[in-house]
């Protein structure tokens, strides 16, 4: 079985490009170039050398041990949380930028929910000095307000979606047609492993440096590459899919996905994807999506934004259907509850996204040997006021 | 010889390829289904025959509609919320060959296709007398490795976009691959976002149209009244009309279709 992408662009029997005709000519640019340009030594090198510099990498291994001691097993933290702008999102944003700027391209969009991948692209446009329009929903923008702040303190015109739910699904289509209307300019970096084909695979290997250290940092540690256990939260699956890139050939290595529940995969508000999802075409590519038996897309929930998208990546769902990969749900109140065991346990307050991650062990008993390595992809300063309110600080 | 009496078969069969032999322009309007309200369908391509239109786009909305504009999206939401679905706009339609005669085209996004099954979906369109589709997001390539056969099974012409960014040899791609019309996006942009067309609409047109394709070219995107339709339609064999006429049914309902439809044309 092979995991990873097929010449066609498909995993398995997910992924490909369903674009309108109007998208074809930039997705097609994108496709014909994007292995060739990564693979340039001055791509790698401008790359990597704004990663260690800019972004702070790599990312500490960090090895938990009182969350160790409380849960029986090994635990080691991949610290995405310590990148620059305090998450994951930025490894993308960078390898992305980069991109447009070999293709020619001079203006920047980008799609946001919570705000971390907007952040993100508000970064990296002011640091190549780029003109960058963010599309956020009008509801997410509401209850968002210092990332807002912060992208527009980078200099980034943050555009409101108003169709539909008003939400991330709506932000990415606002951005697919603004990118309808100016085809020629204008690069789209969408922030997770999903889109068309080429996206998904380009973000999964921008992302994928955070398995390639992971390696390198456990043989340091445990004197082995390969951990028993690699855990990641799902949204849309970047951070994931970066966290078991390097491990998805290696049968000894577990993979394990932990989806948001929100209230309870049957409680009608849920991001549970891979519960309660079909195949079905979101956002130009085949995979897992909830949708009514009519084909209509429904609007997900969860407490935590990042997390709050209708998809997986096309990836995630060839995981999911050929079983190489485990897939939990966890509620907003084992979230939530997670993140505070962290912070009291190791002085860590995780991104609520991250809190399902580490809500795994609410769902599955780990060996004392086991080494487990959690994706932190994210800090929590974000969500503090949603920590405040659940938690009545 | 026989390959060339199965074509001709064909082209009898479809009322899409006979209305193209027509010499005059052709005039197709789109409307998005269950929009003012749920049981308009029926009405709507009724008056839009009667008042001269000589194709209908039927529009199956969907939750995210990635190529429309505002005006379309809206409509779109509204239908949903009036409770349209795949299986009413079929039961709507059930009879509508016993009182239109002009070609009908079903516009839809892949996904609410894929859910019914593409090849249900088909069937039930042969069976109701739908002679097209127009799918934005089911790619030519797509389409042609692994649907094709399963549309023409069926008698349904399948009718792809192009627009002024689309390169020679995908326009050539895509003519082989159609068998009625290509439908030619006038501007970069999502439907209803500009009216009128300047040099570089003309230019794109008139590039086009010496291509010297095997299919007739119908422009759609931009086009509302009267002014735009002939410039469209000096190259092209016809023009669409959307986002205007969702407009005019939301202003003046569904009884003064008419007095929409006749200025056109003049």
């Amino acid at each position: 079985m092979k995991y990873n992408i097929d010449e066609k662009g498909y995993y398995g029997e997910f992924g490909g490009a369903f674009i309108p005709e109007m998208l074809y000519p930039n997705v097609e640019e994108l496709r014909q170039k994007y292995l060739q340009i990564m693979h340039e030594s001055s791509f790698q090198k401008e790359f990597h050398q704004l990663l260690k510099d800019y972004v702070g990498r790599p990312s500490p291994l960090y090895f938990a041990s009182r969350l160790s001691e409380k849960h029986g097993c090994k635990i080691y933290l991949k610290r995405e949380d310590l990148n620059h702008t305090g998450a994951h999102k930025v490894n993308n944003t960078i390898g992305q930028i980069l991109m447009a700027k070999k293709l020619g391209k001079t203006r920047i969009i980008a799609e946001t929910g919570a705000g971390q991948h907007g952040v993100a692209t508000a970064t990296v446009c002011a640091l190549m000095g780029i003109e960058c329009v963010v599309y956020m929903g009008e509801i997410d923008i509401a209850r968002q307000a210092p990332n807002v702040a912060r992208m527009k303190m980078l200099g980034a015109e943050v555009r409101p979606a108003l169709s539909g739910s008003r939400t991330l699904k709506d932000a990415t289509n606002e951005a697919i047609r603004d990118w309808i209307n100016n085809p020629v300019d204008t690069h789209y970096i969408i922030g997770s492993a999903i889109g068309p084909h080429p996206y998904p695979d380009m973000v999964t290997r921008f992302q994928s440096v955070i398995s390639e250290e992971i390696k390198w940092q456990l043989q340091e540690k445990e004197g082995r590459e390969n951990p028993d256990y690699v855990v990641a939260c799902i949204g849309g699956g970047s951070n994931a899919a970066g966290t078991y890139y390097h491990f998805l050939d290696n049968p000894e290595v577990g993979i394990i996905a932990v989806e948001a529940a929100g209230k309870g995969i049957n409680s009608g508000e849920s991001a549970a994807t891979s519960a309660l999802g079909k195949i079905g075409i979101i956002h130009g590519c085949k995979t897992m999506l909830m949708q009514t038996n009519d084909g209509q897309i429904t609007e997900p929930y969860s407490i935590s934004a990042g997390l709050d998208y209708p998809g997986v990546g096309p990836m995630h769902s060839h995981l999911h259907a050929s079983g190489r990969a485990d897939f939990y749900s966890a509620t907003d109140d084992e979230a939530m509850k997670a993140g505070l065991e962290l912070s009291q346990l190791e002085g860590i307050i995780p991104a609520i996204e991250s809190g399902h991650a580490l809500a795994v062990f609410e769902h599955k008993k780990f060996r004392s040997e086991d080494v487990v390595v959690i994706s932190l992809s994210g800090r929590g300063d974000k969500d503090l006021n949603t920590y405040i309110e659940y938690f009545k600080l | 010889m026989y390959f060339v009496l199965c074509i001709s078969y064909f082209f009898k069969m479809n009322r899409i390829n006979q209305k193209l032999l027509e010499p005059k322009k052709l005039l197709s309007i789109y409307f998005t289904a269950g929009y003012p309200n749920l049981d308009d369908t029926v009405k709507i391509i009724q008056e839009l025959e009667k008042s001269g239109v000589d194709m209908i786009e039927i529009g199956l909305p969907f939750s995210d509609p990635l190529a429309d504009g505002p005006t379309i999206q809206k409509s779109s939401t509204a239908a949903l919320k009036n409770g349209m679905t795949t299986e009413i706009l079929f039961r709507q339609l059930a009879a509508i060959r016993e009182s239109v005669s002009i070609p009908l085209i079903i516009m839809g996004y892949f996904n609410p296709i894929l859910q019914f099954g593409v090849e249900s979906f088909c069937k039930k369109c042969s069976d109701i007398g739908i002679d097209g589709l127009i799918i934005p997001d089911l790619p030519v390539d797509v389409y042609h490795e692994s649907y094709q056969t399963i549309f023409e099974k069926y008698g349904l012409l399948n009718i792809f976009l192009i627009t002024p960014q689309t390169s020679v040899e995908r326009i050539r791609f895509i003519d082989s691959v159609s068998k009625g019309f290509i439908y030619m996006v006038s501007s970069a942009s999502v439907t209803g976002a500009k009216s009128g067309f300047g040099q570089t609409q003309q230019d794109y047109f008139e590039r086009i149209a010496s291509m010297n394709l095997s299919n007739p070219q119908i422009v759609g995107f931009g086009i509302s009244n009267s002014e735009t339709f002939q410039q469209a339609t000096k190259m092209a064999k016809g023009a669409i009309i959307g986002s205007a006429f969702i407009k005019h049914l939301t202003e003046n309902g569904v009884d003064s279709i008419s007095s929409f439809i006749k200025p056109i044309r003049k």
